[in-house]
């Protein structure tokens, strides 16, 4: 699973040998030290061959505190366990970091980021186009800077952003979005095509950046599962327990037994619908409405499912700090493991003829195909990855919730086409509906919610939960005994979008369309 | 000569009429099939009615092109009505050779919406006019070809007559290459008019459109005259199909009874083959494009074996 070298004491060895302080373990499966910002390079070079890279940044402004800005490096093998936390402190003056972006692709997309948001400057990266923020962002202005005064003089002098050019004879761009003709979220793509195939891809995401980090800042912990739930709206079990769980290991909290095997139940049931709805969207891009027809109607079940079990259809409000609440802790769980096995199996039984059709099959295989080196070099994530041969997956790597008791079979393809992630899919909700049933059996009456105690400012932790897309990451500093200081939220999609940029290369523009919806990424959880 | 005028009439009428009902039958039919409820077979004139009140947007990019696509189009069509025999083995434009008037009026249509895909200077415009025109080159021949097979055994270039001799004469039309021509006449009727496997009407995907990215720029008025004319030349492929492939029940325009039979059995066929039609479009996907001139290929060699064939087998 994970090179024989990779143990905690391999990773512990090489930070003490990089200039760590303070190691210490943090979880079962992670330990965290403090590095001089100058070494993070060095670190990573040692742990590299070990197979651990860098799969988390965030930064933090704590100069009220301790006078500079604080980074936050995990470094992990793909299956992101064993792991390694590196706190590093960003002199306010400089306001100036070592880039990892040569070594790690995943650091380069983060760095860009922080770029942005924080106005601290990743030394040596290659690529220093704005990522979360549009060119009509005021220069200087960094939202995430604690004394960053709210600005409204904003004006779009249509400076375009500084796409890649692709130029030959025969060469043309068709930019399409973000408006779209269907109702789907906003993003821009530019094709650069030669005839029908194409030759690049360029993604601009951000139309519906929203503030999210900067709204958890100063907000009361019990408050903010509303927001983490709204931060995409197809995860919402997902960002919720991945906040949760930050808060709970922050905390010191242990969440009851029976809470633990709820959020199983819960995190499944969005596994389910969502992939059966995927599965129907895919079929309906190749122009085969049977399928979309009934995974459609399989996926509204479902939703009538999660409403009669929660009070509502995206599962919102049941996850809560310490546990879980409301109608699900007294709803008759076997049966709605029964309701869950009868769809799923019906929605397999379509999935199969959907499937057994050579007219859909021709479709879907070959096309859009991510390799498994790509997948590896750009550190894709979750499902997109297992279907690229990445065999990850923190339900089995790094257990959390009742996963430890139920055990999950990872399903991994090797293709990484379209096909391969529809195969995923369709595994992992038939998996999704076993550990439902498991979760509903393993439920013993008991408590199902424990108190949070006051938090320790500056305290941190990370919540990881992979959610149906995959890892859903989630690092939280307190900020005062009931409030949050800094949250940063990382979506799987912010990891696997620009993968798709390459898994369309040398596929024609009408494929184009079942590439990105076998992807099915999020715009919200990307842009924040 | 009054008979004539009013048989024209009641043929355009027919014809105008009765197409964007094919299209929301077919429409209705595919829901069912998927098991959906679908709209009623009557929501293409609720369409058009919504869509004539409205504005119509015109790109300020564009040309007289754009604005006379939409009549030129209609126009076609509706003269396209007058040469094909809809109920009658006399179409009012009847004249040896309008077999060829046929080809070139869809082909005109063709030509001009290619040309109004390109005008706004859209991305999208220029990609379905591209796509839309290489279907259409591969797909003409096949058309010109199995229809001459049609015509080489009825011994005669006019459409009328074609019908009126295998309609005389049904055994003539139990023969190898007339199923043949059959086949090739129905894929190119799924090709021109933009049916699955090769384009998908009901799409929202911009990307993989071909005759809805040409039209694309269109709003208000203009997208239902162009709307109209797509539903008429579905119509009319089918009408062809039906009548020059099962030319019973078509007589001599010999007065309002003879119009009505036909009616009647125009009715029958078309019922039957959007039935085909809806099954066939439930049970396949939509090609790969690049596989959609293989199936052309597929089709024209029918077509050609068939036109053998009828040296062959006399």
């Amino acid at each position: 699973m994970q090179p024989a070298t990779l143990t905690l004491d391999s990773l512990r060895h090489a930070a003490t040998r990089a200039g760590a302080a303070d190691v210490a373990s943090s979880s079962p499966s992670g330990i965290r030290c403090r590095l001089p910002a100058w070494e993070i390079p060095t670190l990573a070079d040692r742990l590299a061959p070990l197979g651990a890279r860098c799969q988390f940044l965030a930064a933090a402004d704590t100069r009220a505190t301790g006078g500079d800005f604080t980074l936050a490096y995990v470094f992990a093998p793909p299956q992101l366990a064993p792991s390694v936390t590196v706190l590093v402190a960003v002199p306010a003056g400089t306001a100036r970091f070592a880039s990892l972006a040569t070594r790690s692709f995943a650091a380069s997309r983060f760095e860009r980021e922080i770029h942005d948001l924080f106005g601290l400057v990743p030394q040596g990266h290659p690529d220093r186009r704005r990522l979360a923020l549009h060119q009509y962002w005021p220069e200087g202005y960094h939202p995430l800077r604690r004394d960053a005064v709210p600005r409204t003089d904003f004006v779009d002098t249509g400076e375009p952003f500084p796409f890649r050019r692709v130029e030959g004879e025969g060469i043309f761009e068709i930019t399409v979005g973000p408006v779209h003709a269907g109702i789907i979220e906003p993003g821009h793509f530019r094709f650069s095509v030669e005839g029908e195939t194409i030759v690049n891809l360029e993604t601009r995401l951000g139309f519906v950046h929203k503030g999210t980090e900067k709204l958890f800042e100063g907000l009361a912990f019990d408050r903010a599962p509303a927001l983490a739930e709204r931060i995409s709206g197809d995860t919402s079990v997902g960002h919720v327990l991945a906040y949760c769980q930050a808060l709970e290991t922050l905390a010191g909290c242990t969440v009851p037994a029976r809470a633990a095997r709820l959020r199983v139940v819960l995190l499944e049931l969005e596994r389910i619908y969502n992939h059966v709805g995927d599965v129907g969207m895919i079929v309906n891009d190749t122009g085969f409405a049977f399928g979309h027809a009934h995974c459609f109607r399989i996926r509204e079940e479902l939703l009538r499912l999660n409403e009669r079990l929660t009070g509502h259809r995206l599962l919102r409000g049941a996850v809560v700090p310490g546990g879980v609440t409301g109608p699900i802790t007294t709803a008759r769980l076997a049966e709605a493991a029964t309701r869950a096995e009868t769809l799923v199996a019906e929605f397999a039984g379509i999935a199969r003829l959907c499937l057994d059709n050579t007219t859909v099959l021709e479709r879907l295989q070959g096309t859009g195909r991510l390799t498994e080196q790509t997948a590896t070099e750009m550190q894709v994530v979750g499902l997109v990855g297992r279907a690229s041969g990445i065999d990850a997956d923190l339900r089995r790597d790094a257990p959390f919730a009742a996963y430890a008791e139920t055990g999950v079979n990872v399903s991994v393809y090797g293709t990484g086409d379209v096909w391969a992630r529809t195969m995923v899919r369709l595994d992992e909700a038939r998996e999704a509906a076993r550990l439902v049933r498991e979760a509903a059996r393993l439920d013993a009456p008991g408590a199902a919610r424990a108190q949070i105690p006051p938090l320790t400012p500056g305290a941190h932790a990370l919540g990881l939960v992979e959610a149906w897309r995959g890892p859903v990451w989630h690092w939280v500093v307190a900020g005062g005994p009931s409030t949050l200081g800094r949250v940063k939220v990382v979506d799987p999609s912010f990891r696997n979008w620009p993968a798709l940029e390459y898994a369309v290369l040398k596929n024609i523009v009408p494929d184009f369309p079942l590439c990105n919806k076998s992807f099915n990424l999020s715009y919200s959880g990307n842009d924040l | 000569m009054i008979a004539g005028i009013a048989l024209a009439i009641v043929q355009v009428v027919i014809v105008g009429a009765g197409a964007p009902l094919l299209v929301g039958a077919l429409r209705t039919l595919k829901a069912r099939l998927v098991g959906r409820r679908g709209p009623s077979p009557w929501q293409p004139y609720a369409d058009f009615r919504k869509l004539l009140a409205k504005e119509a947007v015109v790109s300020t990019t564009t040309s007289w092109v754009f604005r006379a696509t939409p009549y030129i189009l209609v126009a076609t069509l509706l003269v396209t009505a007058l040469v094909v025999p809809v109920v009658t083995v006399r179409p009012p434009l009847t004249f040896a050779g309008n077999i060829i008037l046929l080809v070139y009026l869809f082909m005109l249509g063709t030509f001009f919406l290619a040309l109004a895909g390109l005008d706004a200077g859209s991305a999208f415009g220029g990609m379905g006019s591209s796509r839309e025109v290489a279907v259409a080159a591969l797909a003409e021949p096949t058309v010109i070809v199995a229809v001459f097979a049609l015509a080489l055994r009825a011994d005669t270039i006019d459409l009328g007559r074609i019908v009126e001799r295998f309609g005389g004469e049904p055994w003539l039309a139990a023969n190898p290459a007339h199923l043949l021509a059959f086949a090739a006449f129905f894929i190119v009727m799924l090709a021109e008019t933009g049916r699955l496997p090769v384009d998908n009407p009901a799409t929202h995907l911009e990307l993989t459109m071909i005759h809805e990215a040409m039209v694309l720029e269109y709003s208000g008025r203009h997208l239902a005259l162009v709307e109209w004319a797509s539903a008429m030349k579905l119509f009319l492929f089918m009408t062809l199909l039906a009548n020059l492939f099962v030319p019973w029940g078509l007589t001599e325009p010999s007065g309002p009874v003879a119009v009505l039979r036909g009616l009647l059995a125009l009715t029958g066929k078309l019922a039957l083959l959007t039935i085909a039609v809806a099954v066939l479009e439930t049970a396949v996907a939509k090609l790969r494009l690049f596989r959609v001139p293989e199936l052309l290929a597929g089709s024209f060699a029918l077509a050609f074996l068939s036109l053998m064939a009828v040296f062959l087998v006399r």
